[in-house]
This record gives C-alpha cells, sequence and structure tokens, in this order.
C-alpha cells in the first residue's frame, strides 16, 4: 500500500494530461454554437440601467445587431471596451450588452466611468440568457440579423484587426442582404 | 556590379546562420543527455568513465550557440530584415532601437527561443558554479538539463522556428509591435519570468538526479538550494513587473486580475516558495525528503503548464499568444514526458526508509509543513479556478467561466491562515518546542500587532473598518515576530548569517505586499469627471485642473496629451500628461495614464474621450500604498539573493570526511546546532 501511494502524483498528473489533451481540440475562439442560423433565444429581463424596465427578444428585432456579453469582472471586457464605443458610432449595426453573472451597482458605474456603448445592457444576474445562448465566459459577441436570426459567436476580445477578419465581412453581407429586402 | 551582389547577399544569409546555430545547440543538447550518462552507469575501471568529463564542454557548447543564435535575431531585427517573417510581422523600420531589441521576445517564436537561451544560461551556469558537487551527481544534473533542452529546441525548430523566410514576397515594412508591448517594463518583464520559470528546471533536475542516483539526503538540498531560491527570486521580480507594468499601461489601474496568465506565473512561484522551505527542512533537519522531491518536481511541470496555457490557446486571455493546436500538442507532450518520466521514477525510487529524525506537535517543522500544504492547496485552487472552465468544457458539461469573485472569495481565508502560522514558523524551535517558550515569545507580538491593527482603520481612514483591521493585524504580525526572531538570534550568536537575514527581509517584503494589497483596495477611488479647459475638480483631497490638449508626435504614433496640473491645499505638486495615443501601422488606439508616483499614495490620471463642446472625460485614480505591493516583492528578491550569497553555499570542494560529518549529523537527530558548528 505504501507504495501503491506513490503511483499516487502519477496517475493524476495523467488524468490532468487527458483534460488537457481534450482541451486541445476545443478551440474558445471558434465555438460555432449550435444555435448559429437559430432566432434568438426567448427572455424577459430588466435593463441594467433600469431595474423596472423589462425587455424581450422582440426589442432586439428589426436591426443588424450585435450582442456583446460582458461584465465588471472580465479583465478582457475593460481592453475591448474602446473598440466598442467605436462600433458604437457605426450607424448601420446596433450595439446591445448582455451584462453577465454581475452585480447591477458595479455594472451601472462601470457604464458611467468608461462610457456606455449600448443602446441598452439586458442585465441577466443569474445567467440564464448566457446559459440559452452557451455563452462560455466573456466577453463574447453574437451577430444577429434582422430577422432575428443569430449568425454568429465569436469568443473573446474585439479589437480592430478581429474586426476587420471576422466581423466586417459578415456585416457588409447582411447589409446587403437587408437591402435587397431578403 | 558583382561586388554590389555580393554585398547585398550576405545579410540576407544571417538568419540561417541563426537557425544552424541553433541546430547545432539542438547537437549538442543531445549529446548531453546521452554522452555523460554513459559515463556515468560504466564501472569505474571501464575506459567509457572519462566520458562524465563530457558534460561541461557539452552544456557550454548548448549555451553559446543558442546565444548565438539569440544574438542573430536580435541583430536582425535591428537591420529590419523584414524577409524574416517573425520580424514582419513584430517590428517596424520607425520602431525606436530599444523596442526592436525587445521585439525578439514580442511573439511566440521570439519568446520561445529566449525560453530556451535562458535554460541554457542556467545550464551553463550550473556547470559553472559547482565546484563543490560531486562530479557524478552534477554530470547527472546537466544531462537532464539537455533532455529538457532537446525538448525545447526541437520545439522552437520544428513547430516555431523565428528564422523563417517570407520569400519570394518580401514586405517592404513590418506591420510593427503590438502598442501595449512597447514599453521599458516589457524590455526586461519577460526575461525576468524566464529565468524564474525556467530556473525551477535546474531544481526539476536536481530532484530526477537525486532519484536517479538514490541519494535523496541533506547534501542534495544544500546543492540545490541557492538555485531553487535564484529561480524564485526571479519569477517573484518578474511577476512584480508584470503586475506594475498592467497598473500603468493598461490604463485601468488594476494590478491584479486573476487572468489565466498571471495565474500561470502565480502557481509555480506558490510551488516554488513551498519548495524553497521544504528544501530548508530536507537540509537542516534531513527530513521531508520525498515531500522536497514532489515540490521540485511539480514546480516545474506548472511552469511548462503555465507554457502550456500561455502557447496553446486553449484559454483565452489578454496576452495568449497566437493560437495553434500542433504547438499545444508538442508541448502537452513535453509536459507529459517530463512529468510522467520523473513521477514514474519517483514512484519507484522515493525513500522507502522513513525519516530518520522525528519531531514534536510543537515544533518549527510542523509550522512549516503546515505552510506547505496551505500554499499547496492555495495552488490547487488557482489551478482549479483557471482550469475549471476547461475541464467542464472537456467533460461535455457545457461551457461555463470563473472570474475573480472565485478568486477573492477562495485565495483571502487560505492566505490569512498562511500569514498567522508563517508568524509563528520562525520563532518556535526545531524538533521540539519547550512548553510555555513560545507563549512567552509571541506575547508581545501579538499585542503589539492587534493594537496596531485595529486603530489603524479608525487613524488612517477616520472610521473601523474590519478587513483593513485583519490585513495590517496579519502584515504587522508578520513583520514583528521576524524582527524579534532576528533580535533574539543576534544576542545569541551576536551575529547573523546571509542566509538567516535573507529570510527576515523575504518575510518583511510579504509584511509590506499585505500592507499595500490591504490598504489599495480598501481606500482606493476612482472618480470619472468631465472637464472643459481650466475647469478644477477636488479629489480625494487634490485639486486637479485641466489646462487642455496638446498634439504630440512620437516616432511611430501621434497623440493627444492631456495637460493636467495636480495641487495640494492649493500648492502646485506636479503637471500630469496623460495621451491617448494612435499607432499608425496597428491603427490601434491606447490610452497612456499618467502617474504622480509617491510612498503612501498615487495620482493616477486617464485620459478619456473628447466630449461635445471642447471638454473631455478625465479619470483620477487615487491609490494609497500601491506602490508596497511591488516594494515587498523587491525585499522579496532582495532576501532572496542575500540568502543565496550565503558562504556555505560557496565552499570549496569538501574532503569526503568532512561531507560524512555533516551528512551524519543531519541524519542522527542531532540538535541543529551541531551542524552550525561543523559548518562553520
Amino acid at each position: 500500500m505504501g507504495k501503491l501511494i506513490r503511483f499516487l502524483p502519477l496517475i493524476l498528473v495523467l488524468a490532468l494530461g487527458v483534460v488537457l489533451y481534450r482541451g486541445l481540440s476545443l478551440n474558445p475562439q471558434d465555438m460555432p454554437s449550435a444555435l448559429v442560423g437559430k432566432t434568438m433565444p426567448s427572455f424577459s429581463l430588466s435593463t441594467l440601467n433600469d431595474g423596472n424596465k423589462t425587455v424581450t427578444e422582440a426589442d432586439l428585432q428589426g436591426d443588424i445587431v450585435l450582442l456583446n456579453v460582458w461584465a465588471t469582472w472580465c479583465p478582457t471586457c475593460k481592453y475591448e471596451h474602446p473598440y466598442l464605443v467605436d462600433i458604437a458610432k457605426n450607424p448601420q449595426v446596433k450595439l446591445y450588452g448582455l451584462n453577465y453573472k454581475d452585480e447591477r451597482d458595479a455594472g451601472q458605474k462601470w457604464l458611467q466611468h468608461y462610457e456606455d456603448p449600448y443602446v441598452f445592457s439586458i442585465f441577466d444576474e443569474a445567467g440564464t440568457v448566457g446559459l440559452d445562448l452557451g455563452v462560455y465566459g466573456a466577453p463574447e459577441t453574437f451577430v444577429i440579423d434582422h430577422h432575428g436570426i443569430i449568425r454568429k459567436r465569436f469568443a473573446g476580445a474585439i479589437d480592430t484587426r478581429v474586426w476587420r477578419r471576422e466581423f466586417e465581412p459578415l456585416i457588409a453581407q447582411l447589409i446587403a442582404e437587408k437591402k435587397q429586402g431578403k | 556590379m558583382i561586388p554590389d551582389l555580393v554585398a547585398n547577399q550576405i545579410p540576407e544569409l544571417v538568419p540561417e546562420l541563426g537557425q544552424l546555430a541553433l541546430t547545432i545547440a539542438l547537437a549538442f543538447a543531445i549529446c548531453l543527455s546521452l554522452i555523460p550518462l554513459i559515463g556515468v552507469h560504466s564501472p569505474q575501471q571501464s575506459s567509457l568513465k572519462r566520458l562524465v568529463g563530457y558534460a561541461k564542454p557539452l552544456t557550454y557548447g548548448m549555451f553559446i550557440f543558442t546565444g548565438i543564435s539569440l544574438v542573430i535575431l536580435g541583430y536582425s531585427f535591428v537591420i529590419d530584415d523584414f524577409s524574416v517573417k517573425y520580424i514582419a510581422s513584430h517590428s517596424n523600420s520607425h520602431l525606436p532601437y530599444y523596442f526592436k531589441i525587445s521585439a525578439v521576445w514580442g511573439g511566440h517564436e521570439g519568446s520561445l527561443l529566449l525560453w530556451v537561451f535562458s535554460l541554457t544560461a542556467w545550464t551553463a551556469a550550473v556547470a559553472k558554479f559547482s565546484n563543490g558537487i560531486e562530479e557524478e551527481f552534477i554530470t547527472r544534473v546537466l544531462a537532464v538539463m539537455g533532455m529538457i533542452g532537446v525538448g525545447f529546441i526541437a520545439f522552437t525548430l520544428l513547430t516555431s522556428n523565428p528564422f523563417e523566410r517570407l520569400w519570394p514576397n518580401v514586405p517592404m515594412e513590418g506591420r510593427d509591435l503590438n502598442p501595449l508591448l512597447q514599453d521599458v517594463g516589457l524590455i526586461i518583464h519577460p526575461p525576468l519570468l524566464y529565468l524564474g520559470y525556467v530556473g525551477f528546471a535546474v531544481a526539476f533536475a536536481f530532484a530526477v538526479a537525486a532519484l536517479m542516483a538514490g541519494k535523496m539526503d541533506a547534501a542534495w538540498a544544500r546543492w540545490s538550494r541557492p538555485w531553487t531560491v535564484g529561480a524564485w527570486m526571479f519569477l517573484t521580480l518578474g511577476i512584480a513587473l508584470g503586475s506594475w507594468w498592467a497598473y500603468y499601461e493598461l490604463g485601468w489601474g488594476g494590478w491584479w486580475f486573476w487572468d489565466p496568465v498571471e495565474n500561470a506565473s502565480f502557481m509555480p512561484w506558490l510551488i516554488g516558495t513551498a519548495l524553497i522551505h521544504s528544501l530548508a527542512v530536507t537540509e537542516k533537519r534531513g527530513t521531508f525528503r520525498n515531500w522536497t522531491i514532489l515540490l521540485a518536481i511539480f514546480a516545474f511541470g506548472l511552469s511548462l503548464l503555465g507554457t502550456f496555457l500561455v502557447r496553446s490557446g486553449v484559454i483565452t486571455s489578454v496576452h495568449s499568444f497566437a493560437a495553434d493546436p500542433s504547438r499545444g500538442i508538442f508541448i502537452l507532450m513535453l509536459l507529459a514526458i517530463a512529468m510522467g518520466g520523473a513521477l514514474t521514477l519517483y514512484a519507484f525510487r522515493a525513500n522507502t526508509v522513513a525519516s530518520f529524525s522525528r519531531f514534536a506537535f510543537y515544533s518549527r517543522e510542523t509550522a512549516l509543513l503546515l505552510c506547505n500544504v496551505i500554499l499547496v492547496i492555495a495552488t490547487v485552487t488557482v489551478l482549479l479556478g483557471t482550469l475549471y472552465p476547461l475541464l467542464v468544457d472537456a467533460l461535455g458539461y457545457g461551457k461555463i467561466s470563473v472570474g475573480p469573485p472565485y478568486f477573492n472569495a477562495v485565495f483571502v481565508p487560505i492566505m490569512s491562515i498562511l500569514f498567522i502560522i508563517m508568524g509563528i514558523g520562525p520563532l518556535i524551535r526545531w524538533k521540539k518546542a519547550k512548553q510555555g517558550e513560545l507563549r512567552k515569545q509571541i506575547f508581545k507580538p501579538s499585542v503589539l500587532s492587534l493594537a496596531f491593527g485595529l486603530l489603524f482603520p479608525i487613524v488612517y481612514g477616520g472610521e473601523f473598518n474590519a478587513l483593513v483591521a485583519m490585513g495590517m493585524i496579519l502584515a504587522s504580525w508578520v513583520f514583528l515576530v521576524v524582527l524579534r526572531e532576528v533580535v533574539n538570534q543576534y544576542k545569541i550568536q551576536g551575529k547573523l548569517t546571509l542566509s538567516h537575514l535573507g529570510m527576515a527581509v523575504a518575510h518583511a517584503g510579504i509584511a509590506v505586499t499585505i500592507v499595500g494589497v490591504t490598504v489599495v483596495s480598501m481606500y482606493e477611488s476612482e472618480t470619472n469627471i468631465k472637464m472643459s479647459v481650466n475647469d478644477k475638480v477636488l479629489v480625494s483631497g487634490y485639486d486637479i485642473e485641466f489646462k487642455g490638449i496638446k498634439n504630440v508626435e512620437g516616432p511611430n504614433y501621434s497623440a493627444q496629451q492631456g495637460q493636467v496640473n495636480v495641487y495640494q491645499d492649493g500648492e502646485f505638486i506636479t503637471l500630469l500628461k496623460p495621451e491617448r495615443r494612435a499607432y499608425r501601422v496597428q491603427t490601434m488606439g491606447m490610452t497612456e495614464a499618467a502617474i504622480d508616483p509617491g510612498l503612501f499614495r498615487d495620482v493616477y490620471v486617464a485620459l478619456g474621450d473628447p466630449l461635445p463642446d471642447g471638454a473631455w472625460a478625465i479619470r483620477v485614480h487615487y491609490k494609497p500604498f500601491v506602490r508596497w505591493i511591488w516594494l515587498g516583492a523587491i525585499f522579496m528578491s532582495i532576501g532572496g539573493i542575500l540568502s543565496m550569497l550565503d558562504k556555505r553555499y560557496r565552499r570549496k570542494k569538501t574532503s569526503k570526511a568532512a561531507e560524512n560529518v555533516v551528512a551524519d549529523s543531519l541524519t542522527s537527530s542531532v540538535a541543529a546546532n551541531n551542524t552550525k558548528v561543523t559548518e562553520a
């Protein structure tokens, strides 16, 4: 028995190795959500800035929408924030926030301190919308077309390069689709 | 025109020379990991025994050729050779020359080369400064280092070659270094961090060599100690520098984010801290041998895991390098071979004999063991928090995320317990403390620290605050106890050894860091204000006056620079110039905060966005005692240096007989004082 226990560290490390190996095949930057091509899951929650105002998935419809999952506990969201402020200036898309597993006070303070880029932020304290969307962590950004169908999911921070590579072509395509009245 | 052609051709071959040098280094590493071991395992009379002597020359060869390769990459950066893919994507001809040099480690390939260079530098240092150590033993150590070298040089050459060319479409200009990395802190942060990470490879090699030789005694611990402390010291400085850099460069005023990459460097630090204490016990008392070996293996294992997490892209983070699964698999294989091999060896060769010296419950051994266990628990909680999202994902239970709420909730209580015991550790005797003695020793420090801690928030903050009180009690407790212990020692012995002084300074450093963390977390303030030119606002006792915006041109960016005067009680203190930079090549914006630093407070000003009618959003942070966080780390490192310089680590080769006396006295449960006499 005393001898066998010496194998314990080895066994633990091997188990960890298997998990890490599995982890390699799951790239967090590229997780095509099962929801791509489906409609936005329904929800009814208050907005971050106004606890009495209830919003639903219908409030997001009609425009080309970016839904950005963020939280005050997420350092990468701070990195991403200035780019979101830029994106919000683009008249062809509407940027909404999903304030994910956060405290209302902290979230409101953040928006006051760092400028609010969102039309509004959905206050998802329990993470239910996040769960329906299959959110992995913050930040994540979903692209939803004017019919309310999820077209893309991106995990990680947006910056200028990412925006050009990952979002611009799709947004251009969606604008074209909208013009043709599809 | 032929001479011209030749002149043009010559620099073009330089990168290939770098690659060739690295390949030669690989050949040296392969030889180093095989040939000397043949010598070690040959019978005494055999002529093959001479192969042992090859270990050091092969080590120097590996070091020199890796160095040449690194220098060549640096040279190619300086002359703007954009035909090299790595340089084209991480440099630009307008980049100042010092950033061109630091850009060598600004991306994955180059920083890996720096990693390899640190490894060979440590190996060469071990070969050079190992006069007091048995030749066969040091040969084994060097061979193990050679094996690690083979793995990582091969990794560099096969998956991440920094010398890869962009033929035939050579770009005219490079894509520039990420503006976040164009900073003095980033010139020295990675090298220090790597020296720390890789330094644990030395501790690992010593542990594996001890297992191979079946010789896990006090002598082994003494040989390994200065190297481990050295690695720990570099890692401490590297982490502190990273935290400082994040503080002033990211413009958020935060100093620790529990980001996966930060955790990757913090885990080896925690285990390394446990290791240096465990080594001390093994050296002085001959106990904890298996435990020490395991810690040495895991300290390096976590360094490798850190490398894996950063390089493979399994975790998204601000500073993850470009993700590439093939690289991830390669590192995972290296990790599996290193850990699997060492732990299998451990399973078969670990000490079967129970430790010789016993110790009572009230003893320094118990205190150190408890601290060690707590440090391991702390490491596991950080590891869980870092890997949990990945684990849940791998098991197919969906995706979740873990943020600072988890880390703060778990980590703070664990560390508080650690600090309480850490205070007792230095005061309690080895083996068995006398009844009542400890109580007498700790009476005064505990009363004083309670009084100080309870009063501090009232005096400093104007009202009682339990968290501040707790932090200050712990900090003054750690400090007063170590002070008391130093005074005791000085009274008894009339002098202090350097390693003893080093311990005291490092513990005092922990106290300083606790003060910094406590005060800045509880009393910092952040104010966002809209300011027009000549507006004056009072923030945390400072008058902030906005004097307008200047346009400034940098070498590769243009900036809007705010002119902000800071006054206290009507008296002018300083002019702060926070900037918003636009980097021309990367078309990326950056906020550059301006800080008025002070020992007791920082005033930190960041420029926000322009608002209508010429006003600007300006963010002012008041950060009391924030410098103490890094000051404490500097103390810890100085403590490390002092203890490394202790002369007992630098004794010239002792005769076999003297060595045996030391070993005997250590293992036969003679009081530790006897060994001190022998050593003196």
